[in-house]
């Protein structure tokens, strides 16, 4: 082999790999995210039937009811509208009625949702970011005493 | 007064900073050996001015100094000494110091134990070390300073973040930083390089044990914190692909696919550019990793606080670095002459396939990490990338790798021969292929994937056992011969063994965890029992426990196997005072390499709580694993080879292709 064949023989391996990756990567891209929504969203436009969702917002007051067999079911709202959750597991230690929370699973055809992950946060001053601002769009995002919990979510 | 002699000491150590980033420099252009000799000197003090700062900070938190914004916040009188030291870097401010100081000893470990280093060499590259220095120095005095005063002075502090007040913090940030920061050195090797334009394999050998040092830390601190989160945050998971996690994993990524290259450019005088490029592009991402963790620009599980005048000031730093970096890659990488040439079937084509595929792989994890920023930034839409993104994307790429290391090594250099390097693994081929069969017996089945899985760590095991048993002629020789053999391979050798079994030893528990794993939801009165695999699990009792600064809810179970009492296990709700928080403490017990795992949610009004047992099989492989990796590197790192300062002559190594 010579100089040149041997440099082709490399280029032509590094660009297939780069090939096979570029198309994985385009096509899990389109497939394999999940998108963001909140109760609101869900309310316009309702996702297609299992697709994997998250969904977030505060927790509604009041509406978290413990059933047997270790599942619990509550409220989502962003102000606007709300949506009923289902999930069976340990909730996260942070998670309170009237605190900001992210779900995500799958809007079943009855209307609610039924989450396999409730996500936990390490520190209690911070609302996921999503929340944040989705609760800001809606026009009923509280400014806390918090200034940490503040920054964050500037 | 101890604050504001720490305080003095940074402002002191910026001016240092300052001063070595330009005065060998200056000297270096100049030729004045008089002002090149300065660099390690100041090198050193830096690094006690920084160590003396963060002394200071470490005794504020000790005698609970809560005239300091920063202790105040972070701290709390009541807490155990233990996390009031870590408490330290347990926060922004602290851990940016943190960083600063380990990139400070990195630097003072060049100019102490660099010896062996030209001098104008070593003085540029603790120039270059000097510019990070300043900029971060800088930043944690403009941004992130942790003596500010404040009054009036509260009577107790916040305290600490409860997830945070474990053992963990004591280890994983520093095993992490040193792996972070470490990966400036072999960028400073390289940048000194391209600015003095002469590369050679000299100049792989010296960077060699520095990227080993890094990466072996890196290691180490990514699979801590993996079992960190693992038993501290209940959930039972070890990898979440979370964006911190993404972080650490990149520059790996990159550090690993680094050594393996800088062999090949040390022995055959090969993939110079690529090796620069590859050093540049390592560092780069660890302070991309940096900006992502203390930005606060991604949504993670790791909430740290942050404010956005940091994230503009890191950013600005990223893009000088890197930037800078990468211009003056593109203009001195054309004049570097082109090595040793070789055959694409040889050690040096393993190598450069390995980088392929590991740069491919890292290339994935950026874009799953950076696209729903961009996302965000271009259309609104708000989107997560979790695992079914890598499953589909990092997976696919590094299986193929896998599968090909055990050959790397048994190949020679220049041309190798697949067919006799094929022949050698047979037997490797052949364990590999009844461990998936006795996996398939033990199981009775299971998924198709998983019993792939198994062989596939089985072959990286005995793949790498091969290499050494290859290279001493077992078998093939009298036993004292291959004894003889055995003491006089170089470390080298037995340290690459060590990381490749030690990867086949992660795949083993990633397979057994996954594919044969359990996860059982029930809620539990008193006396209540439930069955996992082959243990039964009962509810003893419930029982409040305190600690030092918390209340532990405690819920006894006893853990019986065919009717005998195997284990007594009490995970908790741990209420802390300080903080109205509370913490789900899990119960692990490990039987063999697998781990009965027991979390509890609260204790209702009528006596019941949600338990969530874990049965995990094999799961102590997935840290055992980088253990071993991280051992092999510190095999490799005792190689006197590495420590020798002139390189020798290529012809030497060729001649030897055993090596």
């Amino acid at each position: 082999m010579t100089r040149k064949q041997r440099r082709l023989t490399l280029i032509a391996l590094a660009g297939s790999v780069l090939t096979v990756a570029a198309g994985l990567v385009l096509y899990a891209l389109s497939d394999r995210i999940v998108f963001f929504n909140t109760p609101s969203d869900i309310e316009a436009k309702a996702p297609a039937p299992g697709q994997r969702i998250r969904l977030g917002g505060l927790v509604v007051e009041g509406s978290l009811v413990k059933e047997t067999g270790g599942s619990v079911r509550f409220a989502v709202t962003d102000g606007g509208a709300s949506v009923s959750v289902a999930y069976h597991g340990i909730l996260p230690d942070l998670f309170r009625e009237g605190q900001g929370v992210v779900t995500e699973g799958v809007l079943e055809a009855s209307g609610d949702f039924a989450a396999d992950t409730v996500l936990a946060k390490h520190d209690e001053n911070y609302m996921p970011k999503e929340v944040a601002d989705a609760l800001k769009e809606q026009g009923v995002w509280r400014q806390t005493e918090d200034a940490a919990a503040t920054s964050v979510t500037q | 007064m101890i604050a504001e002699i720490g305080h003095f000491a940074l402002v002191l150590a910026l001016v240092l900073a300052l001063a070595q980033s330009t005065v060998p420099f200056w000297g270096a252009l100049r030729g004045d050996s008089r002002l090149v000799a300065t660099a390690p000197t100041l090198a050193l003090t830096q690094f006690l001015l920084v160590g003396l700062a963060f002394a200071a900070l470490v005794h504020a938190y000790v005698v609970s100094d809560f005239s300091l914004v920063n202790v105040a916040e972070n701290s709390h009188s009541a807490k155990p000494l233990l996390y009031k030291v870590t408490g330290t870097w347990g926060n922004h401010e602290g851990s940016m110091l943190l960083w600063v100081l380990i990139l400070a000893l990195f630097g003072a470990f060049v100019a102490a134990f660099g010896a062996n280093l030209p001098d104008r060499l070593k003085a540029m590259v603790l120039v270059v070390q000097a510019w990070i220095a300043s900029a971060f120095l800088l930043f944690v005095l403009l941004t992130s300073n942790p003596f500010f005063r404040l009054n009036p002075v509260p009577f107790d502090g916040k305290g600490l973040n409860p997830v945070l007040q474990d053992i963990g913090l004591a280890i994983h940030p520093p095993l992490l930083y040193l792996g972070y920061v470490g990966c400036s050195i072999s960028f400073a090797f390289a940048v000194a390089a391209l600015i003095d334009g002469k590369i050679d394999a000299a100049w792989a050998r010296w960077v060699r044990p520095w990227t080993l040092a890094a990466w072996l830390f890196l290691t180490l601190g990514i699979a801590m914190g993996s079992y960190w989160a693992y038993y501290e945050l209940g959930w039972g998971g070890f990898w979440f692909w979370d964006p911190v996690e993404n972080a650490s994993l990149m520059p790996w990524l990159a550090t690993t696919a680094l050594l393996h290259s800088a062999v090949v450019m040390e022995k055959r005088d090969a993939l110079k550019i690529w090796t620069i490029l590859l050093a540049i592009l390592a560092f780069s991402l660890s302070l991309i990793g940096t900006f992502l963790v203390r930005s606060g620009v991604l949504t993670s599980v790791h909430a740290f606080a942050s404010d956005p005048t940091r994230g503009v000031f890191i950013l600005a730093i990223l893009v000088l670095f890197i930037g800078g970096a990468l211009a003056l890659f593109a203009a001195r990488a054309g004049a570097l002459a082109p090595g040793g040439i070789f055959a694409p079937i040889s050690r040096e084509g393993a190598l450069v396939v390995n980088n392929i595929f590991l740069t491919a792989a890292a290339a994935t994890v950026i874009i799953g990490t950076l696209y729903p920023l961009l996302l965000e930034a271009v259309t609104g839409d708000r989107i997560s990338v979790g695992a079914p993104f890598y499953n589909l994307t990092f997976a696919p790429l590094v299986v193929p790798l896998l599968l090909l290391v055990p050959f790397g090594p048994l190949l020679s250099w220049k041309r190798g021969d697949l067919g006799a390097a094929a022949e050698r693994l047979m037997i490797a081929f052949g364990v590999a292929l009844l461990a998936g069969i006795l996996a398939f017996a033990i199981v009775g089945g299971g998924p198709v994937l998983a019993l792939f899985g198994i062989g596939l760590g089985t072959w990286l095991i005995a793949g790498a056992m091969s290499e050494v048993a290859f290279r001493i002629k077992l078998g093939r020789a009298p036993l004292g011969e291959s004894l003889r053999r055995a003491r006089g391979l170089p470390r080298g050798a037995y340290g690459t063994s060590f990381a490749h079994a030690g990867v086949g030893i992660m795949i083993l528990g990633l397979v057994g965890t996954t594919a044969w794993g359990t996860e059982t939801i029930v809620t539990m009165t008193q006396a209540d029992s439930v069955t996992v695999g082959s243990h039964t699990v009962t509810l003893d009792s419930f029982a409040p426990r305190t600690g030092p600064n918390f209340v532990d809810n405690v819920a006894r179970f006893t853990v019986r196997r065919g009717g005998a009492e195997v284990a007594i296990m009490e995970p908790s709700k741990r209420q802390f005072n300080a903080r109205a928080a509370e913490t789900t403490e899990a119960a692990i017990k490990t039987f063999g390499f697998s781990q009965l795992y027991i979390s509890v949610g609260d204790i209702g009004d009528d006596g019941a709580a949600t338990v969530r047992i874990f049965w995990k099989p094999l799961v102590t492989l997935i840290w055992l694993g980088p253990f071993v990796m991280a051992f092999g590197g510190l095999i490799s790192l005792s190689d006197r080879r590495l420590r020798v300062g002139a390189p020798r002559p290529a012809r030497r190594a060729a001649a030897t292709p055993a090596e």
